[in-house]
C-alpha cells in the first residue's frame, strides 16, 4: 500500500508532476542538499536500452539448459519469464548479466545485446556488464558483516580507490527507491541481517539499485517471502519500472500476471533443453495463448 | 488402553529401558572420568610445583635468573621465550597461510586442489624431531650466513638485530615454528572459506565486483571469525611445540631483545632439564614451568573463544 502512494525521489524528473512531495520527502529524510540537484542526478538511472537476445544457448558441460532463444526485452518494461521447473528460466536470466559463467563448466553461445553492444563480445568485461545489469536473487543475501548502510554502499565502493563522493546521498536514494528508507533511516548502522526477510530482500534491491544499473534481473525475488512482503516487492517493481528495465523469473503465475508487461514462456523439449515457446504482452499470453503448451501451463494442467 | 489382537498393550515403562539407563550411566561416567583426569592433572602440577611456589612466591614468575648452582629459579625467561617465539611465528605464518587458504578455496583449479592440499597436510605429519634435524642442518646455516649477517650489517642498530648472529637462537626457532604451524592455519582457514555460502560470492559478483573484490569484501569478512579461530589454533600448537624448538632455540634462560641470541621456552626447558635435575627444588621449579605453560594455553584458548565470540556478536550487532 504505502509504496504505491509514496512517490520516489526520482519521479519528479519524469514529468509526473509530483516534485513537491518529492522535495518534502528529501527534506523529511534529513538530507541537506536541496531536492533539485538530487533529482537531476537521478535521471542518469533512466534506462534507455532494450536487450536483444539472439540464438542464445547455454548450459553446463555436456548439458544444454536453454537452447535457441531469441527474444527482445524492451526498455522500461517488466518482462516475466515463466515456465515449469527445469525449463532454464534462471539460466536464461543469468546469461543476461554473464553471471551464468561463474558456475564451473558453464558455457553460453549466441549474442545478448544491450543497446547496440554484444555483452558476449570478446572485448567486453563481464564486471562492467554486471554494473549495468544488476541482479536480485531468490534468497535475500545481505552481507552479514556489514551494516545496512555498508550493504547498500558495497557496490559503490567497488572498482575504485578511496572515498566515494556523495556516498550518503546515493545510499539514501537507493533505499528510497527500494521503499526501505523510512523503515531503516534510524538504524542505518545496524547489521543488515537483523531485518525481516522482506526488508532484507528490499535491502538487496537497494544494494543492486545503488550502482545505478539500467536493467534489473530478479530471480524469483519473492519466493522466500510471505504474501504481504511479496505484495510490497511487486508494488516496488511497478514503481521501479518507470526508470528501470526489469526481468523477473517467477514460478508464480498470478505474480507474472499482476506485475509484468510482457511474458515469455519457456519449456523444456524432449532433449531437456529449455526453449522459448511463446512471448508477448502479458494479457495476451494469459488470455489468448497461441500455443497449446502455453495454455496447458497457465491453466495449471502441468508444471 | 488399546486392544490389538485381543491383548492389551501396556503403557507402563518396559524392561527395554534398562539398556537406555545403562547407556546413560556409561556416557555420564566417561565424561566424569575425563573431567576427573583433568582435575588430577592440575592437582599434580600444583602439588609438584608447591615447593618452588612456596620458596619463591609469585616472584617465581618474574624472576629473570635460572641458576641451579645458586638455587635461584625464575620462570620469566622461559615464559618470555614461549610467548615471543609463538607470537612471532604466528605473525610470520599468518599472512601466507591466509593467502594459501584463499588460493586453495577460491582460485586453485579443481583438478589441482586435492594434490596441493595433500602436500600441505603432509607437512603436518612430519615428526617434530625431523623438523629439528632439518632445521639444524639446513635452516640454521642458511639463517646465520646470508640472512642474519645481512640484517646485522644493515639493520644492526635496531635492538632486534643488534647482536652477533649465531644461527641457533630465537630467530631460527621462530622460523621452524612458523613452518610447522602453517599447515594447521592453512587447512582450517581453507575449510572455513569453503563453507562460505555461494550466495555471498554471487551477491558481490552481481554488483560488478572483480574476483579479488569478491574475495576480500564478501568471502573473507564472512569467514573472519573462523579464520581467527584457525590462527589461534596454530598459536596453541606453537606454544606447546617442544622438540624442534629445543633443538634450535639455543637453550639459554635469557631475556634478550635481540632475535639472534639463544633463548628458552617453557616446554624446551622442561624437556631439557627434567632428566638431569639436581635437587627437589629444581624438579619443583620445572613443575612450576609446566604449570605456567598450562596456564598460558588455558588463557590462550579462553582468549580465542572470547575473540571468536566477540567477532561473531559483532557480525550480528555492529556499532
Amino acid at each position: 500500500m504505502t509504496t504505491a502512494e509514496r512517490p520516489l525521489v526520482t519521479t519528479s524528473t519524469l514529468g509526473l508532476g509530483r516534485s513537491d512531495s518529492a522535495a518534502t520527502l528529501v527534506r523529511a529524510a534529513g538530507a541537506q542538499a536541496p531536492a533539485a540537484p538530487a533529482s537531476a542526478e537521478a535521471t542518469s538511472t533512466l534506462s534507455m536500452h532494450s536487450m536483444h537476445v539472439e540464438r542464445l544457448a547455454a548450459g553446463f558441460g555436456r548439458f544444454t539448459a536453454v537452447d535457441d532463444i531469441t527474444h527482445t526485452i524492451p526498455a522500461r518494461t517488466i518482462t516475466a519469464i515463466i515456465g515449469p521447473s527445469g525449463s532454464g528460466k534462471s539460466t536464461f536470466l543469468r546469461c543476461l548479466n554473464r553471471m551464468h559463467e561463474e558456475v564451473t563448466g558453464a558455457w553460453a553461445k549466441g549474442s545478448v545485446r544491450l543497446g547496440s553492444e554484444d555483452i558476449y563480445a570478446a572485448r567486453i568485461d563481464p564486471v562492467q556488464v554486471r554494473r549495468r545489469v544488476g541482479m536480485v536473487f531468490q534468497k535475500p543475501n545481505p552481507f552479514p558483516t556489514m551494516s545496512i548502510y555498508d550493504n547498500v554502499a558495497a557496490g559503490l565502493r567497488l572498482n575504485q580507490w578511496g572515498r566515494v563522493p556523495t556516498l550518503d546521498e546515493k545510499v539514501e536514494r537507493a533505499l528510497q527507491q527500494a521503499a526501505l528508507w523510512d523503515e531503516v533511516k534510524d538504524k542505518l548502522f545496524q547489521p543488515g541481517a537483523a531485518l525481516s526477510g522482506g526488508q532484507q530482500q528490499r535491502l538487496c534491491i537497494a544494494r543492486a539499485l545503488a550502482v545505478e544499473p539500467e536493467i534489473l534481473l530478479m530471480d524469483e525475488p519473492a519466493s522466500a517471502l510471505d504474501p504481504i512482503a511479496t505484495l510490497r516487492i511487486e508494488e516496488l517493481m511497478r514503481n521501479l519500472v518507470r526508470n528501470y528495465t526489469i526481468v523477473i523469473v517467477t514460478h508464480n503465475m498470478q505474480q507474472a500476471a499482476r506485475v509484468s508487461d510482457r511474458t515469455a514462456f519457456l519449456m523444456m523439449d524432449d532433449d531437456r533443453a529449455g526453449r522459448l515457446v511463446e512471448q508477448g504482452p502479458t494479457d495476451e499470453i494469459f488470455t489468448r495463448p497461441r500455443d497449446k503448451r502455453t495454455e496447458d501451463y497457465i491453466t495449471g494442467r502441468f508444471g | 488402553m488399546a486392544v490389538v489382537d485381543g491383548t492389551e498393550r501396556e503403557l507402563t515403562r518396559s524392561r527395554i529401558r534398562i539398556g537406555d539407563r545403562l547407556f546413560r550411566f556409561w556416557a555420564w561416567s566417561m565424561a566424569a572420568l575425563l573431567l576427573g583426569l583433568m582435575l588430577l592433572l592440575i592437582y599434580e602440577l600444583l602439588d609438584g610445583a608447591w615447593l618452588a611456589l612456596s620458596t619463591f612466591g609469585l616472584e617465581f614468575l618474574t624472576e629473570r635468573s635460572w641458576n641451579p648452582v645458586s638455587a635461584r629459579y625464575g620462570a620469566w625467561p622461559a615464559i618470555y621465550g614461549t610467548v615471543v617465539s609463538s607470537l612471532l611465528a604466528l605473525a610470520v605464518a599468518g599472512p601466507p597461510a591466509l593467502l594459501a587458504a584463499i588460493f586453495l578455496a577460491e582460485i586453485c583449479p579443481r583438478w589441482l586442489e586435492p594434490s596441493v592440499s595433500f602436500l600441505i597436510e603432509l607437512l603436518a605429519s612430519i615428526p617434530s624431531v625431523v623438523y629439528g634435524l632439518w632445521g639444524l642442518q639446513v635452516l640454521v646455516p642458511a639463517m646465520r650466513d646470508p640472512i642474519q649477517q645481512w640484517l646485522y650489517t644493515h639493520l644492526g642498530n635496531l635492538p632486534a638485530f643488534g647482536c652477533q648472529p649465531l644461527g641457533i637462537g630465537m630467530m631460527s626457532a621462530v622460523a621452524i615454528l612458523a613452518i610447522m604451524v602453517l599447515p594447521f592455519a592453512i587447512s582450517v582457514s581453507r575449510d572455513v572459506l569453503r563453507a562460505v555460502p555461494n550466495d555471498q560470492r554471487e551477491a558481490m559478483l552481481a554488483l560488478g565486483a572483480t574476483r579479488w573484490e569478491t574475495i576480500w569484501r564478501a568471502v573473507v569478512p564472512f569467514a573472519r571469525s573462523g579464520i581467527i579461530g584457525g590462527l589461534l589454533l596454530a598459536l596453541g600448537r606453537a606454544v606447546g611445540e617442544t622438540m624442534a624448538v629445543t633443538m634450535l632455540i639455543g637453550n639459554r634462560p635469557d631475556v634478550s631483545s635481540c632475535l639472534f641470541s639463544p633463548a628458552y621456552t617453557l616446554s624446551s626447558q622442561i624437556a631439557n632439564e627434567f632428566a638431569e635435575s639436581v635437587s627437589p627444588l629444581h624438579v619443583s621449579s620445572l613443575m612450576g614451568l609446566g604449570l605456567a605453560l598450562f596456564a598460558i594455553t588455558l588463557l590462550l584458548n579462553g582468549g580465542a573463544r572470547l575473540l571468536v565470540w566477540r567477532v561473531d556478536r559483532g557480525n550480528r550487532r555492529r556499532r
